[in-house]
């Protein structure tokens, strides 16, 4: 009897887990947060530094659903037209090198502060939204952090990372403008590639 | 202060008296004073190499628990300031709400030492007077790096006089208990930063360029309480 209860029940969650598959952009950023946040809640080593181990945690869950092409786009601005379709592929690969250590190095610093999850507003068929969350700590007023997503045919992809109204992506435009105008698209490309090298370098 | 932290200033201060000569010229159009704000900043993160330190040391030893309190006895007193900034940008339920929190947590919360407005659903806000110049209209102005206080425009420096004329830790009679809580505050405020430095220092290819555009970016979110109008491009 209690058998077949427990069938019924765990049947009842695996069918109900399959039909709560959403693929609205809100309840994937929630996913994902709560995925990532319930894994460095247990990890000892994230929570004391260990950016490595956060990377690797960050490559894993939150790298697919980046759209880096598109990031890299909006931190050059117009100087993006500059580069042929090579360079554009190496500049999307160095600034995401450097993002997921941004990232990731902000990860460690996760304590007990819990996400709260505001309403999207989606009108009619958008293919671009923005995804307001907030981070509460006790004491602290909360800070915001917002998501940029669009549309893609494999899904919702995120272009766009806000921390209390600072985007981690824009905040680089006049310095890789001043770089693109002193050095070209190139001279862009190695400074990238430098700075990934010296952080790669002073990590244990 | 250890000899080697003295030395450590000092040179800040040397390097801050030669760099203006050899700084670039002005590279964005808000910053005229790049020059001088840089060598500021170079003072700053001289004080830092100090500050940092201590901050650390009492991230460490004090208990979750204890900073938390602290934390919310400091924010206690300045949502005193942050109700009537909402109330002069007209934001009525804010300003009441504001008001709510200090009434329940200087009670119910042991003189601010918890925070059960939060817990109740009466949100912390994010004012000053800068925000309410800017709500009504003021001009930024230029930007200025000021060394402990950090980046602020001239609109948020006037902002800044007038806060910490309205503090009411400033205007304690007995000149040590005040010197005491200026310095926790100060320390709590900058271990509150910890976590955040790493971040920066990494992410940032010009440190001092990193967080000009983050203040820009920043003032102009909370000014528009979280939801600025959009930028082209």
């Amino acid at each position: 009897m209690i058998k077949k209860w427990l069938l019924a029940l765990w049947l009842g969650l695996v069918v109900s887990g399959a039909f709560a598959q959403d693929d609205s952009p809100d309840a994937l950023i929630r996913q994902v947060t709560e995925e990532v946040l319930s894994i460095v809640r247990q990890d000892k080593d994230i929570q004391n530094g260990n950016t490595r181990k956060a990377i690797e945690l960050v490559e894993a869950k939150v790298l697919p659903h980046f759209n880096f092409q598109r990031m890299t786009a909006l931190a050059m601005g117009r100087d993006w037209n500059k580069a042929n379709p090579e360079q554009k592929t190496r500049l999307s690969e160095e600034f995401k090198t450097l993002l997921v250590r941004t990232y990731s190095n902000a990860l460690t610093g996760y304590r007990d502060q819990k996400i709260r999850y505001k309403p999207t507003r989606m009108q009619g068929d958008t293919t671009d939204v923005v995804v307001k969350t907030e981070i509460h700590q006790s004491g602290g007023k909360p800070i915001q952090l917002d998501y940029s997503l669009e549309k893609q045919a494999e899904g919702w992809k995120v272009y766009d990372v806000i921390v209390a109204g600072v985007s981690l992506v824009t905040n680089y435009r006049d310095t890789f403008n001043q770089e693109v105008r002193a050095n070209g698209v190139d001279g862009l490309i190695q400074m990238l590639v430098d700075k990934n090298r010296r952080l790669e370098a002073g990590k244990k | 202060m250890t000899s080697q932290s003295l030395k450590r200033v000092v040179f800040a201060f040397a390097v801050a008296v030669v760099l203006p000569g050899c700084a670039t010229n002005a590279s964005h159009p808000k910053d005229p004073f790049e020059g001088f704000n840089r060598a500021m900043f170079a003072v700053h993160e001289g004080v830092d190499t100090v500050l940092k330190p201590v901050a650390e040391g009492y991230d460490k030893v004090t208990p979750d628990p204890v900073k938390t309190g602290i934390g919310n006895f400091f924010g206690n007193l300045a949502d005193v300031w942050i109700a009537v900034n909402n109330l002069l940008q007209g934001k009525l339920t804010d300003g009441v709400s504001d008001v709510g929190r200090f009434l329940v947590n200087s009670t119910v919360g042991i003189l601010g030492l918890v925070d059960v407005a939060s817990e109740i659903g009466l949100d912390k806000h994010d004012e000053d007077f800068g925000q309410t110049l800017g709500y009504w209209g003021v001009g930024d102005g230029p930007y200025l790096f000021w060394p402990v206080i950090g980046p602020r425009n001239v609109r948020d420096t006037v902002g800044f006089v007038v806060d910490a004329s309205a503090d009411p830790v400033g205007h304690l009679e007995d000149v040590s208990a005040r010197n005491t809580l200026i310095g926790v505050r100060l320390i709590d405020f900058r271990a509150s930063l910890l976590p955040a430095d790493k971040v920066v220092e990494e992410a940032a290819f010009d440190k001092y360029n990193y967080l000009r555009n983050a203040y820009f970016q920043n003032r102009r979110s909370v000014i528009h309480d979280g939801n600025p109008p959009p930028l082209e491009d």
